[in-house]
């Protein structure tokens, strides 16, 4: 239904090179989510599959057919906009039927259509107001809607969730992965929030200036990054990276330990330090704690009890068997 | 800070501004209304008194009434209609990137800057000359006969003189509305299967509606008072006398100051009724 394999992909726009050559399947079905920093590329990876932008050279294929040449309405993918991109002046009714309408389906099977997708989204009630009328959450979800009742090979999702609020965010977040199980199509999702990343893919893509740093599941990421920067990008709060005679004692040019694999203690630990700043989460502590020696700042997490305040002085330990080893390539060391 | 004071002394700042506006309003009104009432001939006895509604039968009664509101709603239409039309083309065409886009778009809107008299004149001896002018030559290079212009296509021409004038004006509106279409939703319209014409049709126009109800409105309201392009080229005469300048003519060439008075009393009276229809319309546009 909806594999999607891009070989030797690149894209420059002028002399700038935004992507260099890139290989990449996305599985039918599989969740799939590009995430980088700004500027990484990912947008710009989504729009060549999208068909917005053209390929410089390389080869994209969709279900097994190619689609290098083919334009946007024929490669039967679907996208959600960072700005959900609403026809203004048209009811919801009307922006959820435009794409049955482009295609020519007639009336009653539109009408069908688009009363299934209502009710999926909860958008019964709205189908006569304009998008101006409906808050973010909702037009959100006709751009879903817009977006569904193609019954597209594959969605196409860029940023979909950035402009809405935190709260909202959690909650489309899980709306956008029970369609996905739902549906069980393909979707490929861009985001710069790795909590998202993390918490809806079955397949996460890290970008860096257009290469792709590290594919793999959310938990192998996690886990096993292949390098520093896919271990800087992934996990919340950010990995400690420590470089200098410290990661040298691990035969190692950097080391990473995450800060929940470090224990607090006021009295023990190889590793002591005076605490900056201690953010009481209520279920977690994080403490910032300078002055180790081994980098500007170390991150800490403890449980929500653990009661230290800035100046206290603590000792920290590591967790030994989970301590990631880098290369002078930045290259994990297995 | 609104204190009673400060209230008070603002107003007494604003109040020489807008007793003079008011001033500048309310004193050619009703001077207008004024000698309406009046049997009024400057050279010919000068102020004969009040004749009461005598003025407004004879200006309605005249022959040359209807056919002038006529070509003045001809004029307006007709200009409209081009000006919007070659407008939203134009504007499609410079919003697309080119070489020179900067010089392209002053170009494009220079015939604004150019006085309604002389544009006029421009047109007539340099473009409309039977003998001289250069459609006399592009028509004899193609083995035609020239046209006089004014003369055979009187109203064609006055027409194209004043859409030249006001396409630029339409143009740069439509521009600057085109300009202000968030490029994804053509792009979400592309996705959703939507060929070039139904992205136009769908997306583009709907957005343009703001945009071209306000130009119909501002240019209504100045082309019903069209002149200079009319006084410089056919004088009123071949059927392109519209009301502004009939009421021209008995005013000046008539001398008959209460006649005419009358006449602008109708203009005032015909231009209300447009805008009030025109703001039904744009109203329902602007709502959104």
């Amino acid at each position: 239904m909806g594999r999607i394999v891009l070989e030797q992909v690149t894209k420059s726009f002028g002399e700038v090179t935004v992507i260099p050559p890139l290989d990449l399947t996305i599985e039918d079905g599989e969740f799939t989510v590009f995430v980088g920093p700004s500027g990484c590329g990912k947008s710009t990876l989504l729009r060549l599959i999208a068909g917005l932008e053209d390929v410089s050279s390389g080869r994209i294929a969709i279900d097994g057919t190619e689609a290098t040449a083919l334009s946007p309405s024929k490669r039967r993918l679907a996208m959600v906009f960072q700005s959900y991109a609403l026809y203004p002046h048209m009811t919801v009714r009307k922006n959820i039927a435009f794409p049955l309408r482009m295609a020519g389906m007639d009336k009653a099977e539109q009408e069908r259509r688009v009363t299934q997708a209502a009710s999926v989204l909860n958008l019964t009630d709205y189908l006569e107001r304009r998008p101006g009328q409906l808050s973010g959450g909702q037009r959100q979800r006709v751009a879903i809607g817009r977006a569904i009742v193609r019954e597209p090979s594959a969605f196409l999702f860029d940023e979909p969730l950035s402009n809405l609020d935190a709260a909202l965010r959690v909650g489309m977040r899980l709306e956008i992965s029970e369609l996905h199980k739902r549906l069980a199509t393909t979707m490929i999702y861009v985001t710069h929030d790795q909590v998202e990343a993390m918490t809806m893919a079955d397949k996460i893509v890290v970008l860096r200036a257009g290469h792709i740093e590290q594919v793999g599941s959310p938990l192998d990421l996690y886990h096993n990054p292949r390098n520093v920067f896919v271990a800087g990008f992934i996990g919340s709060p950010t990995m400690n990276l420590i470089t200098g005679p410290e990661a040298a004692k691990h035969n190692a040019r950097t080391i990473g330990v995450r800060p929940e694999h470090i224990t607090v203690s006021a009295t023990e630990g190889p590793w002591s330090g005076t605490v900056a700043v201690s953010e009481h989460l209520g279920s977690d502590t994080f403490f910032h704690v300078h002055g180790t020696g081994l980098a500007d700042s170390i991150t800490v997490r403890a449980g929500g009890e653990v009661g230290f305040r800035h100046g206290d002085r603590i000792h920290l330990t590591p967790r030994a068997d989970v301590i990631h080893r880098f290369d002078d390539k930045g290259l994990r060391i297995a | 800070m609104a204190t009673q004071h400060s209230r008070t002394a603002a107003r007494l700042m604003l109040a020489p501004a807008v007793i003079l506006l008011l001033g500048w309003m309310l004193v050619p009104l009703t001077m207008t209304l004024l000698f309406s009432f009046k049997q009024y001939l400057p050279m010919r006895g000068g102020d004969l008194g009040w004749v009461g509604f005598d003025n407004y039968i004879r200006f309605v009664g005249s022959s040359a009434f209807w056919p002038s509101v006529v070509t003045t709603l001809v004029i307006v239409g007709s200009v409209l209609v081009i000006t919007i039309v070659l407008g939203v083309l134009l504007a499609l065409l410079l919003d697309q990137p080119m070489w020179g886009q900067g010089v392209v778009r002053i170009l494009v809107i220079a015939p604004f800057f150019v006085m309604p008299t002389v544009s006029a004149l421009v047109w007539k001896n340099m473009f409309m000359d039977p003998v001289n002018g250069l459609f006399a030559h592009l028509w004899k290079f193609f083995g035609a006969t020239p046209i006089s212009w004014l003369s055979e296509a009187s109203m064609t021409s006055i027409i194209m003189i004043v859409s030249w004038q006001w396409l630029p004006f339409a143009t740069l509106i439509l521009l600057t509305a085109i300009q202000s279409l968030d490029s994804e939703q053509l792009e979400a319209a592309e996705m959703d299967g939507a060929p070039p014409l139904s992205r136009f049709g769908h997306i583009i126009l709907p957005h343009l509606g703001r945009a071209i109800a306000i130009v119909v409105l501002i240019q209504t309201i100045f082309l019903l008072g069209v002149f200079a392009e009319i006084f410089v080229t056919t004088q009123g005469s071949f059927g392109t006398r519209t009301l502004t300048y009939l009421i021209f003519q008995r005013v000046l060439e008539s001398q008959n100051v209460g006649l005419g008075s009358a006449g602008g009393v109708y203009a005032i009276i015909l231009a209300n009724i447009l805008a009030i229809f025109l703001m039904r319309i744009v109203g329902k546009n602007l709502d959104r």
